[in-house]
């Protein structure tokens, strides 16, 4: 069986014989890629007794898939897992070939560039073929998140690229689609940089340091009482965020001082910062407004908070955070 | 034991600012630091040297500048510095960096080699394990947490949700996470003798044993062809509606920057 | 001549930068409003080699100078004065006390531990009826066969009931007045050696201060510090040297106020402007900042100058007249910049204020400044 030249080729990132959704991005976004190189896309999949998942990969856009199945595979290893890919590589000779950005992929993607000899781009936001050139540009956020570089790989083969989650879109599935499967027929040779799993340990997942938190529900005197401070929680564990809280709602004695953001708190950078019932006095404006999205909810339109919102709602935080609360729970039901 | 430590110098990322007028970086005035999971790394091998009397040299490719940072090293109680610098150096990517740090450790002694996980500057994440492809050598990214049981490390390797414990066969590499430790003060009789009893080694091109195609600019196959600043905050919008379309509208925004 | 620090002057500084705004900023408040020893803090500085930074790695010291000292105090000053003194007090006054007059055993046995940071130094010469006129000690000391029996009692002492060793100032022969001062090791847990209630302080509110009560204490005659009849001179010249800690207190409280303020006038909004956009406190920034930067310089000046001259007691002289009157107005100024918000506590600087009084009194107040820089111009 043959695959196409210039073939886009994505790595089908699977934990417990369970697909990473991102793999399911890259292959929507290998799609484009690959129509505007007129080539296809094949998906790569390594582990064990893993078969049935092609059909998943086939349904979300793979029109190939290279299956490698094997007691070494079962659960993510550096060596075998890069010596699957490269020879996978070397045989085939892909256009480009893109990893989610996981701590799989992350992992996997470098060991397999150094091996091979080819570039790679992490974390990437934006990939596009260049009309005219059919350059790829791998765009991705750099210093800080503070710029974005476009970056290209003009003389090594394959392009290979990490994609961060969330950021491409993919395709509804068709479940009629049909695409072949191609075994991987390589070996796998045990050597000195085989590494050994003794155990796996389940990471609790919920971090309570605000300074950590990629999410902040906060929320000030406007919350009227306790009971009106507790809605928080629920949002933010909807999101999975932490609470925080303005310092008028710390004297109140509805939150804990570890949670206060601003200059008498803590200061705080999350990628999200929801700011309910909360004025915007500057000792709080100081802890939270290098944030990346601020969305304040607060009933006077002359509020400063507003003057850092990214998104303001004039409205009561009390009546509007549990219905916001609802629409994400219902719409996370649906994903 | 000999333990290997790279680290960067690198900009302080959380003190860049952007021009609200021009829309470019302000990189003026902000420090340079030794990147923050480097600095767990090291913190890591200076536990390593308290415990078991490791010997840990640390080393880094850079400008000259970057001497500041191995006297920090130093300071804070490494045993030896070497610094890369060389014009020949210059433009690497991941793949030229990692090939002249290999190269420039090939010449040194070592069991374990410890890299940060990513430096802020660039946050590739590729550099390690780059080092340990072309060296031949394990590595183990994502360190939580190790310890040295005779010729093997075992190390808890952070997952999105889970830890594996795994131990591969010294000398190996690992790449740690700034999270791993909290990383020790320099003492100020260590910034002493950083400065006037120990030595930073420079190492030109000519001292390491690489290829000319491997290295700097040349060597690099990924070629940054633009930059452009970050979209600069827009002004906010403040709406005032009734409940259901103020969550509506909510909800547009949350979907429209992925957190949704 | 050059005014810049050297390399390693300015990690250190950066270092000392770093603890202070990690380490010892998070309990600058707590410290100030529960009036607590900050013991978390003075851990941390032990375990990093804060205690001994001025003194030879061979009496435990880090082998720096007087100058990364002072950069040490400044800088922990910026963020609480409480911590700034303690430092100070342990370093330039007990440590260095026995450093500059200590017999190689006394180094060993109490300046090694002192500097080392497993022990804390306090320095004892104020009483009741003896504070700038210092020759009208009460506590006497008397040599009985092998030991000293010394009876008498202590006011206003920092790190008082904190700490482990103390340099304790008594009258050996009344009738010699000033030259009838002897100085003495005291170690805490001395029979006899007790401490009155704590004092209530208008700052530095979390350092220990309190009297010191020796009641037939016996000590071996060997901690005699220095020769008998000589305590005057000891006390004297170890005040020379605290006085440049001191000065660096004053200069690093002016300097964090001053900090704090320039942080609030960018985003204070006053008629829709920030208020940094007004002349009014424009000038009042620049102001302050000529007068730290001149006090700066004394700092550092008396600082060198006590590691490579003789005399260097003119010099701490005018570095804490100087420093400690700028400690005073700059920290007024920008309680007024702060408006209201200065006068509560969450902005810090009404604290600044406080603590900052304390530098023109203690180790010798402003008018003694002025006798001793006066005495040497008309001598």
């Amino acid at each position: 069986m043959s695959i196409k030249e210039k073939a886009v080729f994505v790595f089908a990132d699977q934990v417990d014989n369970q697909i990473t959704p991102v793999s399911f991005e890259l292959i929507g976004k290998a799609r484009d890629l690959a129509e505007q190189l007129g080539s296809e896309v094949v998906a790569l999949l390594l582990g064990f007794q893993v078969a049935d998942l092609t059909n998943e990969l086939i349904a979300y856009g793979a029109q190939k898939v290279i299956l490698a199945d094997h007691a070494e595979l079962e659960h993510y290893r550096t060596e075998p897992y890069t010596q699957v890919v490269a020879q996978v590589i070397e045989k085939y000779q892909p256009e480009i070939v893109l990893f989610g950005a996981t701590s799989i992929g992350r992992d996997l993607a470098p060991r397999v560039a150094g091996r091979v000899h080819t570039g790679l781009t992490a974390d990437c936001t934006s990939l596009e073929i260049e009309e005219g050139t059919d350059r790829f540009l791998m765009t991705r956020p750099a210093f800080g998140g503070n710029l974005l570089a476009t970056i290209v790989c003009p003389d090594h083969r394959p392009a290979m690229a990490t994609v961060r989650p969330g950021v491409m879109i993919k395709r509804e599935p068709d479940e009629s689609a049909i695409g072949e499967v191609i075994n991987f027929d390589g070996l796998i040779t045990e050597n000195n940089m085989f590494t050994i799993i003794h155990d796996v340990l389940k990471r609790g997942l919920s971090k309570h340091d605000i300074q950590d938190a990629r999410i902040i529900v906060s929320g000030g005197r406007g919350m009227k009482n306790a009971e009106g401070f507790a809605m928080l929680k629920e949002l933010a564990d909807v999101l999975g965020g932490e609470v925080g809280s303005s310092r008028a709602a710390v004297d109140a004695g509805w939150e804990d001082k570890s949670k206060q953001v601003g200059q008498t708190g803590k200061t705080v950078r999350p990628n999200l910062y929801i700011a309910c019932g909360i004025s915007g006095a500057i000792q709080h404006l100081a802890g939270m407004e290098e944030s990346d999205l601020i969305i304040a909810i607060n009933n006077d339109p002359t509020a400063p908070i507003f003057h850092v919102a990214d998104v303001g709602i004039v409205g009561d935080a009390l009546k509007i955070v549990p219905k916001l609360t609802e629409a994400i729970r219902s719409e996370r039901a649906q994903l | 034991m000999k333990i290997i430590v790279c680290i960067k110098q690198v900009p302080d990322t959380t003190e860049v600012r952007i021009d609200p007028v021009k829309g470019t970086l302000i990189r003026e005035g902000v420090p340079s630091i030794m990147n923050p999971d480097d600095k767990a790394g090291l913190e890591a091998a200076l536990r390593l040297k308290d415990e078991l009397g490791a010997h840990v040299t640390v080393i880094s490719m850079g400008p000259r500048q970057a001497d500041t940072v191995l006297r920090e090293a130093l300071a804070m109680g490494a045993d030896a510095a070497y610094l890369l610098t060389d014009p020949a150096f210059s433009g690497a990517d991941t793949w030229a960096t990692s090939s002249t740090l290999a190269a420039a450790i090939g010449k040194l002694d070592y069991d374990l080699i410890i890299t940060g996980r990513q430096a802020i500057d660039g946050d590739t994440a590729q550099v390690g394990p780059e080092i340990a492809e072309h060296l031949g050598i394990p590595h183990i990214s994502y360190c939580r947490d190790l310890k040295i049981e005779g010729d093997e490390i075992v190390v808890k390797r952070q997952f999105e949700d889970r830890y594996q414990i795994l131990s591969a066969k010294l000398p190996a590499l690992i790449t740690a996470l700034g999270e791993m430790n909290h990383p020790r003060y320099m003492t100020p009789g260590g910034i002493f003798d950083a400065y006037r009893e120990k030595e930073v080694v420079i190492w030109s091109r000519n001292e390491v044993p690489v290829a000319d195609g491997n290295i700097g600019l040349k060597g690099s196959p990924t070629r940054v062809v633009k930059t452009n600043p970050k979209m600069l905050k827009q002004p906010g919008t403040v709406i005032e509606a009734g409940v259901e379309e103020s969550v509506q509208y909510v909800m547009a925004k949350l979907k429209e920057k992925y957190i949704l | 001549m050059d005014f810049n620090l050297s390399k390693e002057h300015l990690m250190a500084q950066q270092l000392f930068h770093d603890f202070a705004v990690n380490e010892v900023e998070p309990w600058a408040e707590q410290t100030d409003e529960e009036h607590r020893f900050p013991w978390e803090v003075v851990r941390e500085m032990q375990k990093y080699g804060f205690m001994g930074i001025p003194f030879p790695k061979s009496v435990g010291g880090q082998g720096c100078d007087t100058l990364t000292y002072v950069l040490a105090v400044e800088e922990i000053s910026k963020v609480c004065a409480t911590t700034g003194v303690i430092l100070s007090a342990h370093t330039s006054l007990a440590a260095d006390a026995i450093f500059m007059h200590g017999t190689d055993q006394q180094k060993e046995q109490y300046l090694c531990p002192l500097a080392e940071g497993k022990k804390l130094g306090s320095f004892a010469l104020t009483e009741a009826e003896a504070g700038t006129d210092a020759a009208g000690q009460q506590t006497k000391a008397v040599l009985d066969g092998e030991e000293w029996l010394i009876n008498g009692s202590k006011i206003f002492i920092t790190n008082a009931e904190v700490a482990d060793i103390y340099i304790v100032f008594a009258m050996t022969d009344k009738a010699q007045g000033t030259r009838g001062i002897s100085a003495f090791i005291i170690e805490k847990g001395t029979p006899g050696f007790s401490f009155g209630p704590p004092e209530k302080k208008l700052g530095i509110r979390g350092s220990s201060t309190c009297e010191l009560i020796f009641e037939n204490v016996r000590i071996p005659k060997d901690n005699l510090l220095g020769r008998e009849g000589k305590g005057f001179g000891i006390a004297m010249s170890t005040l020379d040297g605290g006085r440049i800690g001191i000065a660096a207190q004053a200069l690093g409280i002016a300097e964090g106020a001053l900090e704090k303020t320039i942080r609030y006038v960018k985003e204070r909004k006053q008629f829709k402007t920030p208020i940094a956009k007004f002349q009014n406190t424009q000038f009042s920034l620049a102001e302050m900042k000529t007068e730290i930067e001149a006090s700066r310089w004394l700092v550092y000046n008396a600082a060198i100058k006590k590691d490579t001259s003789k005399s260097f007691s003119n010099e701490a002289a005018i570095a804490k007249l100087k420093a400690s009157k700028v400690a005073g107005d700059v920290t007024r100024e920008c309680v007024q910049l702060h408006g209201g918000y200065g006068y509560i506590q969450a902005f810090h600087v009404e604290r600044m204020m406080r603590d900052a009084k304390i530098t023109e009194i203690y180790e010798g107040t402003s008018e003694v400044m002025k006798m001793v820089i006066s005495g040497n111009l008309l001598k």
